[in-house]
Formats: C-alpha cells, sequence, structure tokens
C-alpha cells in the first residue's frame, strides 16, 4: 500500500510543508506572440524599388481587419508621411512590427535632426540589424524588409531576419505566403530556370542573363504575385499596398484583392 | 505524535492529501499574472454617420460562475471617448485609474483635454505592449470609440499582446464569432459610413447582444450601450435584452419538445 | 574686499530681493545676437541675426527645428540652448510615441520653464545663459512664447531678446496692429524689418548672416493639416530679402508722397 503522496506507508513521514521549497517549477503560461499572417515583397530597379504588402490582419481564422498596413514610409511627418526616403515592411507579429517601424522612424528622426542630413539607407539597414540583434533573447518576431535608393540612386533592398542577420538583395518575399511567392520571383526577376533558346544541348545551354526590370514589368509582377497567393493562402488578400521609391519620392498605390 | 517535531500540527499526507506547495514557493521565477480571474465576455462596436456605437453586457465571470452581474465595463474618458473593456476585471479597474490620472492630468493644460480617443488608443495600446514585454500582462482586449483629429469617427481595438487594428466595426471575445459576422451582413465593409445611420448602428448593436446572450454562456441579458457623438456620450448602462425568441430551441434535441 | 556678497550663487537672495546669478544670466541673454518671433493668425515667424566670431569661422546657428510643428530661437550660449532644445525634441517625439499627438506648445514651454527654475533654487546648479523664443503650432493656432534663465514663460504676439533688441521691440509695438490681419509672408518681412532696425550703420541682412523660420497652419495648398516648420538660411533667403527691400522701397515712396502732400 502506498500513501497518497506515493511513498510507501511504511517509509513516509507523510506531513505537509516537508518538501515546499523542491516544487516543481510552474510553467509559463503566457505565450507572449502571435501570427497576424500576411504576406511582404519587394524588388528593385535601376532606379527605383518597390515594397508591397496585403492588408490583412488575421488571428487563427479570424479576420481582426480588412485594412492594417505592413508597409511604412521610414523618417517622415507623421501625418501625411512626406519627406520619407526609406521605406520599411514588417510581417509577422504585428505588434512587434509596429513598435520596430515606431523605433527606427524615431532613429532616423534623430539622426536628421543631430546631423543635419538624411540618413543614408545603407546606415539605416545597419541601424536596423543593431535595433534587432538587441534583442536577441526575445526578439521582434518579425521578418521586415528595408527599401530605397543607394548612394548612386540604385534601388537598395535588404532583407532580414527576426534577429537582425541581413543582407542586401535584388528582390525577397516574406511572410506566410513567402514559399510560394519567393520561388516565382526567382524565375521572373532573376530568370533562374531560364535558358536562351536554341543556344546549346544540355549544359552547353545558355541560361538567361538577369538585368534590372523597368517599373512597369514590376508593378505587374508584384501585382501578380499576390492575386496568386491570395488563392492559395488564407492568410493573404483583402488589399495590396505597395510603395514605389523613385528619386522623386516615394508613391503608394493602393490595389484590391479578394476578400474571401 | 512522533519524534519529529517540525512535523507536529501539520495534516497528515495520508488522511488529507499531499499539499500543493506550489502556492508556498519563495524561488523560482516571479509568478505574474497567468491566467485572468474575474472576466468580462464580449464588447461589440460599430461606426455610423457621425459617430461610434458601443455595447457590453454588464457580467463578470469567475470562471464558469457569473460572479457580478452588474459591473460597468463601458468606461467614459473625457467628453468624447469610451473604452470598452473585455478580459480580466481587475485589469480593467487598474487601467480606468491610469485614464482617470491622465484625463485630471490634462485638464490642468490651458488648452483642457485635448486627447483625443485616437490618442487614447494610441497610449493604451502602448501601456498593453509594454506589460506583455515584461511578461506581466494586462489581461483586456480593449475597444476605442470616438473621433480622431479630423473629428472623423474612430474605433480600434488593442489586446494584451499590444496588437492593434481597427475596422469599421470590432467585437473582442466570442463576439469576433458570432458578431462580427452579423454586423459584417448589415454594413458590408464598402458600404459608405454617411449610409448607416445612428439608430440602425443601435439596432445592430443590440441585435448581437442578444445572439451573444443566446449562445456565449459567459454572457448575461443585462448589458450597457454607448453612443458617441459630436454633441458627447450618451451612455445607457441598465439595458435588457428583449423580444428574445427561444424557438429554435424547438429544433434541438434534449432541449425543447424533442427528448429522444 | 567684495563688492558684492550676495552673487556666489544662484540660490541666494540679496538684502534687496534679488539673485544676482540669475540676474547676470539674463546678461548673458542681451549680449546674444537679435532674435525676433511674431504671429499673426495663422502663423509664427522666427528671425535671427546670425553672428561669427571670427571672419574664417562659420556663423552660428540662431533657429532650431525641434519638431515638425515647432522651433526655437536662441539669444545666449549656444551650448545650454542645444541642450534645452534636445530635452524638447525628446519631450515631443516621445509624446508622438506614447500618444500620436504632436506635444502641445504650452506644455513644453512650462516643461523647460520648470527646468529653469529648478536651477535658480537648487544649491550647486546654474541657470540657463540662454532665453529661448519659441515658436509653434498645435490645436489652438499659432503661439509664440518667449523664455528667460529665471525660468520665467510667457505667450506673446510679438517679442524681441538679445542685443539691441529694443529697436526691434519698439519697431513691433509701433506695429503690431497691422500683424494679427498680416500674410505668411508680410509677417516674415515684419520680422526682418524688426530684425534690421537693430542693425548698426555698418551692417546690413545678407543671406550669410540672416535666419528665418516659419510655422503655420495649413492653407489650400498644404496637404498636412499643419504647415510644418520650414528653416530658410543661405540662397532660400533671397526672395525673402528681395520682399524685404521691395516693402521698404514701397514704404519710403508712401513717406515722400506724404510729406509732399502736406
Amino acid at each position: 500500500m502506498t500513501t497518497l503522496s506515493g511513498q510507501p506507508l511504511s517509509e513516509a513521514i507523510g506531513y505537509s510543508f516537508s518538501n515546499a521549497n523542491s516544487a516543481p517549477h510552474r510553467e509559463h503560461s503566457f505565450y507572449p506572440y502571435t501570427d497576424n499572417g500576411g504576406s511582404t515583397l519587394g524588388i528593385t530597379g535601376s532606379d527605383f524599388a518597390i515594397l508591397a504588402g496585403d492588408t490583412r490582419s488575421v488571428a487563427g481564422y479570424n479576420i481582426n481587419s480588412r485594412y492594417v498596413p505592413k508597409v511604412f514610409k521610414i523618417g517622415g511627418d507623421d501625418e501625411t508621411g512626406d519627406g520619407a526616403h526609406i521605406v520599411l515592411s514588417v510581417v509577422g507579429f504585428a505588434a512587434d512590427g509596429q513598435a520596430l517601424k515606431e523605433r527606427l522612424d524615431a532613429v532616423v528622426k534623430m539622426y536628421k535632426y543631430q546631423h543635419g542630413k538624411p540618413m543614408s539607407v545603407r546606415a539605416c539597414a545597419q541601424r536596423l540589424s543593431t535595433i534587432l540583434y538587441q534583442k536577441r533573447f526575445f526578439p521582434y518576431y518579425v521578418h521586415a524588409i528595408l527599401a530605397g535608393l543607394d548612394e548612386e540612386g540604385k534601388g537598395a533592398l535588404y532583407s532580414y531576419d527576426p534577429v537582425g542577420s541581413y543582407e542586401r538583395e535584388q528582390c525577397r518575399a516574406a511572410g506566410s505566403a513567402a514559399s510560394l511567392i519567393m520561388p516565382f520571383l526567382d524565375n521572373q526577376v532573376n530568370f533562374k530556370n531560364q535558358y536562351i533558346p536554341g543556344s546549346g544541348e544540355g549544359h552547353a545551354l545558355e541560361p538567361k542573363k538577369a538585368e534590372p526590370l523597368p517599373r512597369e514589368t514590376v508593378e505587374q509582377l508584384v501585382r501578380d504575385a499576390f492575386t496568386s497567393a491570395v488563392e492559395r493562402h488564407i492568410e493573404v488578400g483583402d488589399g495590396l499596398q505597395m510603395m514605389v521609391i523613385t528619386r522623386s519620392g516615394v508613391e503608394e498605390i493602393y490595389y484590391p484583392l479578394k476578400k474571401d | 505524535m512522533n519524534h519529529f517535531p517540525e512535523a507536529w500540527g501539520r495534516p497528515r499526507d495520508d488522511v488529507y492529501g499531499a499539499y500543493n506547495p506550489l502556492y508556498l514557493q519563495t524561488t523560482g521565477p516571479k509568478a505574474h499574472t497567468q491566467s485572468p480571474a474575474v472576466t468580462g465576455t464580449s464588447v461589440v462596436a460599430v461606426k455610423f454617420n457621425g459617430g461610434v456605437a458601443i455595447a457590453a453586457d454588464n457580467l463578470a465571470s469567475y470562471g464558469s460562475l457569473a460572479r457580478f452581474t452588474d459591473v460597468k465595463r463601458l468606461r467614459k474618458f473625457g467628453e468624447s471617448a469610451i473604452v470598452g473593456f473585455s478580459g480580466d476585471v481587475s485589469d480593467m479597474q487598474y487601467i480606468d485609474r491610469l485614464l482617470e490620472s491622465i484625463d485630471i492630468r490634462e485638464n490642468y493644460s490651458t488648452n483642457g483635454n485635448t486627447l483625443n480617443a485616437k490618442n487614447l488608443h494610441t497610449y493604451l495600446s502602448k501601456v498593453l505592449y509594454k506589460r506583455r514585454s515584461e511578461f506581466n500582462p494586462l489581461w483586456n482586449h480593449i475597444l476605442v470609440a470616438g473621433f480622431d483629429e479630423d473629428k472623423k469617427p474612430f474605433l480600434s481595438s488593442a489586446d494584451l499582446l499590444g496588437t492593434t487594428f481597427s475596422a469599421p466595426h470590432l467585437a473582442t471575445g466570442f463576439g469576433a464569432h458570432l458578431a462580427i459576422p452579423i454586423l459584417r451582413r448589415l454594413f458590408p465593409e464598402e458600404t459608405p459610413l454617411e449610409s448607416i445611420s445612428k439608430d440602425e448602428a443601435v439596432a445592430a448593436l443590440r441585435e448581437c447582444i442578444k445572439v451573444l446572450w443566446y449562445r456565449d454562456a459567459r454572457s448575461l441579458d443585462k448589458y450597457s450601450l454607448a453612443v458617441v457623438t459630436e454633441a458627447g456620450i450618451e451612455i445607457q448602462e441598465d439595458q435588457q435584452v428583449e423580444a428574445q425568441s427561444w424557438a429554435f430551441a424547438e429544433a434541438i434535441k434534449g432541449y425543447g419538445a424533442q427528448v429522444n | 574686499m567684495f563688492r558684492n556678497n550676495y552673487d556666489n550663487d544662484a540660490v541666494t537672495f540679496s538684502p534687496q530681493g534679488r539673485i544676482f546669478q540669475v540676474e547676470y544670466a539674463q546678461e548673458a541673454v542681451k549680449q546674444g545676437s537679435v532674435v525676433v518671433g511674431l504671429v499673426n493668425k495663422t502663423h509664427a515667424v522666427l528671425v535671427g541675426l546670425k553672428r561669427n566670431a571670427e571672419e574664417l569661422s562659420s556663423y552660428q546657428k540662431k533657429i532650431i527645428e525641434v519638431d515638425s510643428h515647432m522651433g526655437i530661437a536662441i539669444a545666449g550660449l549656444a551650448s545650454d540652448a542645444r541642450v534645452l532644445s534636445n530635452f524638447m525634441k525628446q519631450q515631443s517625439l516621445s509624446s508622438r510615441m506614447t500618444y500620436g499627438r504632436p506635444l502641445p506648445v504650452d506644455r513644453i514651454v512650462s516643461q523647460i520653464g520648470d527646468r529653469a527654475q529648478t536651477n535658480t533654487q537648487q544649491y550647486g546648479k546654474r541657470p540657463y545663459g540662454v532665453g529661448l523664443l519659441v515658436a509653434g503650432v498645435d490645436e489652438s493656432g499659432p503661439h509664440l512664447f518667449e523664455f528667460q534663465p529665471s525660468g520665467m514663460t510667457q505667450e506673446m504676439l510679438a517679442c524681441a531678446i538679445g542685443a539691441r533688441s529694443q529697436m526691434a521691440r519698439t519697431y513691433l509695438e509701433r506695429n503690431l496692429d497691422k500683424l494679427e490681419s498680416s500674410s505668411r509672408d508680410e509677417l516674415i518681412t515684419h520680422g526682418l524689418r524688426a530684425l534690421k532696425e537693430t542693425l548698426s550703420q555698418d551692417k546690413e541682412l545678407t543671406v550669410d548672416n540672416t535666419s528665418v523660420g516659419v510655422v503655420g497652419v495649413a492653407g489650400e495648398a498644404g496637404r498636412g493639416k499643419i504647415e510644418s516648420f520650414k528653416l530658410y538660411e543661405g540662397q532660400l533667403l533671397v526672395p525673402l530679402l528681395e520682399a524685404l527691400e521691395a516693402a521698404e522701397a514701397g514704404e519710403t515712396k508712401e513717406e515722400e508722397t506724404m510729406e509732399v502732400d502736406s
């Protein structure tokens, strides 16, 4: 026979409080993250960069709202966004994304205040990486993409993982439909698996060389990528928000997507 | 009596069962709120031409016990903003005290309280986000109703993680499942706000509260309803769900006439 | 031996009820180069005269943008002004961060007023050696505030502080009735004229030594609700100085004809 505490009766002292300090650790049942879904996408050209994202916000199978932007102007006027030359997109946990965007915005504004000149995209990209890495052990749960024009006026795009590892790229898709969009981009922007017809047989077949695309083509690619993603991913839809960064500023375009 | 003086007077495990020492634990991580205790259920709200209507029932539950049946979960802020709380009631009261102190502080300024509902929502979402980041969340999901800086109707939500979103109609908790579909059908998102009258909005909310009373086990047929317009806030805290029809119960096995 | 026993610190009154250190700080403001501020129904304007320590050096900054809805003009110790403007910048950024609202102008002014006052009541502290004109817009329209090292702040319709600022104040007092109804550009011209009054005979307003800051509620052209703070320096000043010349030419002509009439 055993006692309730599991020890044989003969050996049990059998009084409570005897092992009060060896209690099992209670699990933290509060989980500080959620996934708000959605997808973002960025492509650069020779004199522009485009960052886009859908505007749906979800919680599980619920649609929170059909218009919650994921793409933000950084360093511009608070109300109108005028004067901004850098754009950030964040996808993942929306509250972290919002906090990250506001921190970067404050950094860029303080930079301008202290140095009297706008922050370069390269500097901003490096700073964003350090901001993310500072929270290495309680990360901002977002995939960020930063876009602007570099010192030579060429489109610049930087993509990040949640802890600040980053890289400059020609194009990048992030978020829940990234795995659907990225292969499409590989093929259509970097011409992966495209060859010049009749250039040879087998290994001699010459791959089609990637070169910067014109703005109209890129805009159409972005629209196609999202209309396709909407068909195959439940968390993507409602609206497409596009920011086009050129020498003359940042242009915002809204394009409705299917709401189903 | 035995020869272990430290055990004298203690309840014996084989008689009373082992005491769960978890609650006496002095070591280990500091325990913050792991789960809410006394809770309020859904809040529903909808924008209309010239204002916002918001409703919540007057129940505070303790688990499945209907503990307090006269709790006001709609709180006024200033002369043109309403906050609707669902989730933990003690955290609601804490936030309410915060709002009170802000309102007093604001009223000392020469121009009076200039914080509108939008400013208030920004502030509350920052409070919620900060507390979640400290792993000590305020266990609430709130709706803020009022006006923005352009005097346009404003309705937005913030939850215990700091996630925020805005839509023409919003509901927390069970209402997100039961009320939102009703509101989306009555007032599709693309309908202009100008075509929704105050009476229509209020009638829709009453309908939502009724449906919630039918199907949400943690709800009550006594509720509060507030309407924010340019003229100010009308708040009624002793509303009663009326004209219920239990006809649907007839068709349910084991509920009405059908026994087998 | 000692001429004055009551100016060793900023917290001791003299038997006459004066705090000399604070008065000395106010002297520092009077030695700074002049800045002028003025408001009408829609705009607040700051105008400053920049000085260079020597021919080879650059000109000291006189007008600083604090936020898109607010700027300051400084007279006195520029380094003290920078401390204050950094504080104001931080406060207005944090107001935008926590409430999503630009900080009301009277609020920030009373905050720096409180800071300056503590410096006159805590042992071992030194008053700020700078006076400020704070121009900004908020929900209740455009505002101009004056700030002094004593911690005194007050709202003004028009104001000038710094060296020879009395001349500018005289101009402003004479033209006060014209200010309120003036247009944005006329207001700037009035500011420049007030500034010009303070110049000694051999000096003139140039694109190098003048600085203008404008903020206002938005007209039809603006996209936002406010016309963001804009700093005019260097070549941007050319049209403003031309407008000043044109206005003065018009005025002298008017005076001449009046004399002929009488």
